[in-house]
This record gives structure tokens, C-alpha cells and sequence, in this order.
């Protein structure tokens, strides 16, 4: 999964079976310092509330229908988070007791 | 498999269902001398990694689900070892201790 911002939408009226109802929005994938990283994809917005400016996380390939609500569908970028805070920690902190 | 470190991690509250409860790690990926490559991915936690910690990272779908144990989840790269020791070419590349 990889960090991108939402940077605009896409409309389309005639789509493949299945994907009736997806939203679609444009994201540039980001590098760890959130700048921008490769080229924009459309991606299907996997949380419904996703819009332009935020900055989410995305997952590629198979796993991307794995998103949706019918799975069997051709989509291979889909939003599914919107990121509150990325927290860099240094060395030792922020470890879950096991 | 690849080999990262721990250096984030990702809040987020509104995401799909199957991260709910689930702590998102931002992982630089390590080339073979065990410096960052310059790539990342953000990961699942199945092992209670924490930062610093040089980890296991599994990038690839099915496996991923069965890691989670979840057959629809739209999850890819998780978290699966905390690395000890990182051997390339008979050089101590990791040692974690």
C-alpha cells in the first residue's frame, strides 16, 4: 500500500458491469516525504468519502476489487483510508507490547 | 518477501472495513546492504513490530489475506517477522539484538 493525494474525479456514464456506482477519483502516488512519485492513476474509492486534497492510502493490483462491494470487478487502484497523521518515530518508540 | 524498517506509522480513521483495529506501519524497503532503497510501503502489523525494527514484509495479496485471516480482504503488504539476524554474501548485513 502506498500514500497518495487525491488531485481530481472522474466521471463515466459507461462503464464495464460491476462497476456501477464506483466513484472514481485521479491520485498521484507520493514518496515517504509526500511528494509526488510516478504518474497519476485513476483509483476507485474503496471509502466513499474520499475527495480532492486529501491525502489517502491506496492499494494496487488484485487486492484493489478486493475493496469493493462486488469483488470481481476490473479496477486495479483503489482508496482504502484516509490518512489522519503519518507519525515518523524514532527508534524504539511506539512498539505494541507483544 | 522483502526486507524493511520500521520508521511510521499510518492513523487512519476512516478506511475500509478490513483495517479496522489494525496498525498500519510505514516501512522503508532495504536493499542488500541494508540501507533504504529509497521505496516504501505501508504495511499491516501481524507481529507487533515497532519502530526501528528491521522486519519481514509480505507483498502479495493471497498470502497476505491468509496472514490476516481474512479471504476478501483489499490488504497486500503485511508485516510476518522481526528480523535478528540479515546474512548477504557472508557479510552481517542486519544484527538486531
Amino acid at each position: 500500500m502506498q500514500l497518495a493525494r487525491v488531485t481530481g474525479t472522474l466521471v463515466a456514464s459507461v462503464k464495464a458491469d460491476g462497476l456501477e456506482g464506483v466513484k472514481f477519483l485521479i491520485v498521484q502516488p507520493l514518496n515517504r516525504e509526500r511528494q509526488p512519485q510516478g504518474s497519476p492513476v485513476v483509483a476507485a474509492d474503496a471509502v466513499h468519502m474520499a475527495g480532492p486534497g486529501e491525502l489517502v492510502y491506496i492499494v494496487g493490483a488484485r487486492e484493489a476489487a478486493q475493496a469493493l462491494p462486488n469483488t470481481f470487478v476490473p479496477v486495479d487502484h483503489a482508496i482504502v483510508g484516509i490518512v489522519d497523521a503519518v507519525e515518523e518515530l524514532s527508534r524504539g518508540e511506539g512498539r505494541e507490547s507483544r | 518477501m522483502k526486507v524493511g524498517r520500521v520508521v511510521g506509522t499510518v492513523v487512519s480513521t476512516i478506511s475500509s472495513p478490513a483495517f479496522e483495529g489494525r496498525r498500519l506501519l510505514l516501512c522503508d524497503l532495504l536493499d542488500a546492504a541494508g540501507d533504504p532503497d529509497g521505496s516504501y510501503l505501508i504495511c499491516v502489523d501481524t507481529v507487533g513490530s515497532g519502530a526501528g525494527e528491521a522486519v519481514l514484509i509480505l507483498d502479495e495479496g493471497n498470502s497476505a489475506r491468509q496472514v490476516i485471516g481474512m479471504p476478501t480482504a483489499p490488504i497486500r503488504a503485511v508485516v510476518v517477522g522481526i528480523i535478528d539476524q540479515l546474512v548477504v554474501d557472508g557479510e552481517l548485513v542486519l544484527c538486531e539484538s
